[in-house]
């Protein structure tokens, strides 16, 4: 196995399934000549032209519906959002024409089409670029939401995202691109709905995906050194969601902690503690806790913007008390 | 088609243009029908929902499609109900999709705003104002990526043309040449909003210049002119894959949607009944009299058939059933994930 | 504008305190020293009374929740004020606290197993908690719940007797099956007791009780047996302190315990350590359930384990895991000694010697065969008057012997 970075993972499952399928084509700002905002399209130019490869004024609802239409034809389109905070200008595309499409034709308009970007927050941008979006996009029946946490599943969830017939929103992060990590080298692909057990433990169960896995993974070490053994679930997509590990695990430990990027309001989160008050309520011995991103827009200020952030520690505190430590 | 008589080949492209108009004139009569009685069941409640007439804008419908291949794409709003039918759906599927009925276009799941058929290329009625602009433009896209000379038309109103969706599309298919054409149904208002009270420049047509777009204001009761500016902007897409933008002006002689009246807040009835006599049907039976292929009993004998299908077609739409009560949870994903 | 009701301090050492009833409800009218809750404190259950008159807006806490001093319990103001942002940030509780097993009930004459009242009205229990205990049998509403505002949690139906606590006539060993111990977290006055008493003198803060217990009935008793049964049914004078030690502490489980630092482990079971001296030293092999065993059985017991310690040959599982301890110097002929506790147990029982000594009985002074007793208590786990009931309970076995058969 090779050891990539999650940008370079990403990298590798684009050109892989670009050379598999010709229906399937990028499209967004600056993923063509400039090789991606974030170099994740780094070198793709190059290697298949402008015809697949196709820079993008900035215009997220425009190219953003061009691909939906193109996916109504029968082409695979992937379509980069520079970061996820942008999709809002697109989000009616994504809501309304992508995730009803096939719906409101009775099943005759299908609609494969990848959404892809960063999201959530990276360091100091500020209110209008540190956006977990995960549960809004989570809400609409039709989409399916994914959201990895390593290099390897970035590879092989993008796999198996361009090749799913429905529309995938893909929530990369910003501050994972970075990641190193091993990454099968054959033709290694994730299957959709299904979550990972980053982590195996019988005390309490930590449900986690994204970037919240890293703190999660952390805060498990850390109860470690005081005799608690965590398990860290990484979802790794939010829907479908994988409700039979989950529901397997809080049988097992009784006691579960949800932790997430964004904000807690009808969050990811709300979606897996109603989901475990409903399925597992005589498996619990405490009730289920969140810890979430501070309830205020991203601040600026570097240590604001640490005390809004979900970290390890608050991750660890929350263990112990459903812990009754 | 046989005959070498003297003056055969002019009597013989007279019969054919004859047929062809009596085919225009039919299908805007059949819409006409249709759109009547679709008003009536909505009164009795057989259809639900919102629901937009096409009443008076029927030479825009039928003049566009007749220009069209069967490999062509149509994308439509929600006021669509005379697009589908000029687009070959029959009026057995569509009324069974305004009452909701299993048999229809679209399962009885998209309704009046949401009739498609995927078959006829017909993708579908949307219901976001302007938001299926930049879908039309992937559609052509994607006839272009494919190396395909098939043409996508897009209808929509004057009041689209406010929206952003409209001005990124129209930059990106003139950036790119894509092979569609941008259809503004002018129809004079935006729901019960004037044009003049909405818009910077009411001459739509002009719009075109912003992205250097060819574009065309053409007047859409005559259903041969329609035609005309039809043929030379889909020929632009086939032939050399550039876009273009149509203004065409029309009038509805309905409210907004069944919910508006048709005049009284926002428009007279005398300028309501002024359009009436530019309605488009009575203009190409005019010029059919005139050139003397048409009269009083042709006319009566077309309506009569055109009556009975529509009857059928409500016949169709009451007795067939509604969709399945497991149809609810279909469909909302592929039934198999990856390809 | 609201106001605020605090937690007070109560008492001049109270750090906080656990709300045990509100005695106002919300929407109640209240005027100025009205009482509007009980609290324990470190010392004992005191008021707190209203400071402002109006309208008991919203108790911010509920019965049960441990509360810092100075911390919001409620608001006083006018019907239908609005309280201001803090009403949505109640006081967190500092710790859990076991509401419904607020302190072991160290007097009661009648208990077996954890001394934990039956709790009134609707018990908190965690899902898990309620579908194990209907698993197992356990009446949640005797178990004492350790997670926060007194909720039974998994831990606590796992560490419950089965069935709860049944009432048990007499002097009977108890005969279910069940955990062998319940483990209570500390009540704010346990808590205050121990860190006080361990600054006053020393890591286990120990006080001694003495009674005189008379011995002549047990005597006879001892020649009644030898007579019927010969030498082989010959019981000690120890036997029958073990014995009736045995029933007591079964019968006062408050003095059967071990001190936890964090909890207090009530013994439901019975094991008891007595201290035999061997050559350098001294070591204390248990007798086992000596609240089950006969006379017999423990005399037997007691003569195998004190030849075995002679012999160095007690194995650990003999010498560990007593519950409370007996140390016996009466055939030396002490009169009187105290004995050191052997921690992490609460008590410690010296005997002294058996010896005839003046005595008034009806009357009239009479020499009588009495035997001195002295329990050493650990303070922090048994009060004096805790001790002194046991010992009640004790000299009442052994004045009346025939209860030992």
């Amino acid at each position: 196995m090779a050891t990539l970075t999650y940008r370079d993972a990403l990298n590798q499952a684009l050109r892989e399934e670009m050379l598999r399928d010709d229906r399937v084509f990028l499209m967004g700002e600056e993923v063509a000549q400039y090789d991606g905002a974030y170099k994740v399209s780094r070198g793709l130019l190059k290697e298949f032209g402008p015809r697949r490869v196709v820079d993008t004024p900035i215009a997220e609802l425009g190219f953003t519906g061009i691909g939906v239409g193109a996916a109504m034809v029968g082409l695979r389109p992937i379509i980069e959002m520079m970061t996820w905070n942008f999709a809002l200008l697109a989000i009616d595309q994504i809501v309304n024409s992508a995730a009803k499409m096939r719906y409101m034709s009775g099943g005759q308009i299908g609609m494969p089409i990848v959404f892809r970007g960063p999201g959530g927050a990276a360091l100091q941008l500020a209110a209008q670029h540190s956006q977990a979006f995960e549960s809004w996009y989570a809400h609409i029946p039709g989409l399916k939401v994914v959201a990895p946490a390593t290099p390897a599943d970035a590879k092989g969830l993008l796999k198996a995202s361009i090749r799913d017939d429905n529309p995938v929103v893909f929530i990369e992060g910003e501050m994972l691109y970075n990641l190193k990590g091993e990454v099968p080298e054959d033709d290694h692909v994730v299957p959709i709905g299904v979550a990972d057990i980053k982590r195996a433990g019988k005390d309490v169960t930590i449900i986690c995906h994204s970037k919240t896995v890293g703190p999660a993974l952390k805060a498990a070490e850390a109860l470690a050194a005081e005799g608690i053994d965590a398990e860290v679930i990484d979802l790794r997509s939010i829907r479908p969601l994988d409700t039979e590990t989950i529901l397997n695990s809080v049988g097992k430990t009784n006691r579960c902690v949800v932790a997430e990027e964004g904000w807690a309001f009808a969050g990811v989160g709300a979606q897996v503690v109603d989901t475990i008050q409903r399925e597992a309520f005589d498996s619990l011995d405490a009730p289920i806790l969140r810890v979430t991103g501070a309830d205020v827009p991203m601040p600026y200020n570097k240590h604001l913007e640490r005390a809004a952030k979900v970290d390890a520690s608050k991750i660890q505190d929350a263990a112990k008390k459903v812990l009754y430590l | 088609m046989t005959t070498t008589a003297p003056g055969g080949k002019t009597r013989a492209v007279d019969q054919a243009t004859q047929a062809l108009h009596r085919g225009y004139l039919r299908q805007m009569l059949l819409i006409r029908r249709f759109e009547e009685k679709t008003g009536e069941a909505y009164s009795l409640g057989k259809i639900g929902g919102f629901c937009h007439l096409y009443i008076g804008q029927e030479a825009v419908a039928v003049g566009a499609m007749a220009t069209l291949r069967p490999d062509d794409h149509v994308i439509t709003a929600y006021r669509e109900h005379g697009q589908a039918l000029a687009r070959g759906l029959s009026a057995r599927s569509v009324m069974a999709e305004l009452y909701g009925k299993a048999t229809g276009s679209s399962g009885g799941k998209g309704g009046s705003m949401h009739i498609f058929d995927a078959a006829k290329g017909f993708l579908g009625g949307h219901g976001i104002v302007g938001s299926h602009i930049p879908l039309a433009a992937g559609v052509a896209f994607a006839h272009k990526y494919r190396g395909g000379d098939q043409v996508c038309l897009c209808f929509f109103g004057e009041a689209a043309a406010n929206i952003g969706a409209f001005h990124e599309t129209l930059n990106m298919a003139e950036l790119w040449d894509l092979p569609v054409v941008f259809v503004i149904e002018n129809n004079g208002y935006g729901m019960g909003t004037a044009v003049a009270r909405a818009a910077a420049i009411t001459n739509f047509a002009d719009r075109g210049a912003a992205y250097g777009m060819a574009s065309e204001q053409v007047d859409g009761q005559n259903v041969l002119t329609v035609r005309e500016a039809f043929d030379r902007a889909v020929a632009r897409a086939r032939k050399q894959s550039k876009p273009t933008l149509l203004e065409i002006k029309t009038y509805r002689y309905v409210g907004h949607s069944m919910s508006d009246a048709a005049h009284g807040t926002y428009r007279s009835k005398e300028e309501v009944d002024q359009y009436r006599q530019k309605d488009p049907i009575a203009i190409l039976e005019d010029l059919m009299r005139a050139a003397g292929y048409w009269d009083d009993a042709r006319h009566q004998a077309l309506d009569a058939e055109v009556m009975a299908e529509v009857a059928d077609s409500v016949t169709f739409a009451e007795e067939s059933p509604d969709p399945d009560p497991s149809a609810l949870f279909r469909d909302v994903y592929a039934e198999e994930g990856h390809t | 504008m609201a106001t605020k009701i605090v937690m007070e301090a109560l008492s001049p050492t109270m750090e906080e305190g656990r709300l045990v009833e509100w005695k106002k409800t919300e929407g109640d009218a209240v005027k100025v020293g009205d009482v509007l809750a009980e609290v324990e404190t470190d010392k004992a259950v005191m008021e707190l009374v209203a400071r402002a008159a109006g309208t008991l807006l919203k108790q911010a806490v509920a019965a049960g929740t441990t509360v810092p001093v100075s911390n919001l319990v409620g608001w006083i103001g006018q019907p239908g004020e609005a309280i201001d942002g803090e009403a949505a940030a109640p006081a967190a509780p500092v710790a859990p606290t076991a509401a419904k097993a607020p302190a072991p009930a160290p007097a009661a004459p009648v208990s077996t197993a954890a001394p934990v009242p039956i709790a009134e009205g609707r018990v908190k229990a965690s899902p898990l908690a309620r579908k194990m205990a209907a698993d197992k049998g356990v009446d949640l509403a005797r178990v004492a719940g350790t997670g926060p505002e007194g909720r039974v949690v998994k831990r606590d139906v796992e560490s419950a007797p089965v069935g709860g606590a049944a009432a048990r006539p007499g002097f009977v060993a108890k005969q279910e099956t069940g955990p062998a111990y319940t483990d209570t977290p500390l009540t704010q006055i346990r808590k205050t007791i121990a860190k006080r008493l361990v600054q006053s003198i020393g890591p286990i803060p120990t006080f001694y009780l003495t009674t005189e217990i008379d011995m002549e009935r047990a005597a006879d008793l001892r020649e009644q047996m030898k007579a019927v049964n010969g030498d082989q049914g010959k019981i000690s004078f120890n036997d029958l302190v073990v014995r009736a030690v045995g029933l007591s502490l079964a019968q006062h489980t408050a003095c059967n315990a071990w001190w936890q630092d964090d909890s207090i482990r009530y013994w439901n079971e019975v094991h008891i350590g007595m201290a035999v001296a061997v050559p350098d030293g001294l070591i204390t092999p248990v007798i086992r359930n000596a609240d089950q065993k006969s006379l017999f059985e423990i005399g037997a017991e007691s003569k195998v384990l004190a030849g075995k310690a002679r012999e160095r040959k007690l194995k650990p599982e003999e010498y560990t895991g007593s519950t409370f301890s007996i140390s016996n110097l009466g055939m030396f002929d002490i009169e009187h000694f105290t004995a050191v506790i052997n921690p992490p147990e609460a008590g410690i029982l010296a005997i002294g010697s058996i010896a005839p000594v003046p005595a008034v009985v009806d009357g009239e002074v009479v020499p009588r065969k009495r035997m001195r007793v002295t329990m050493s208590c650990d303070h922090r786990v048994i009060d004096g008057a805790t001790g002194a009931e046991f010992l009640k309970t004790l000299k009442l076995l052994l004045e009346n012997p025939a209860a030992l058969l």
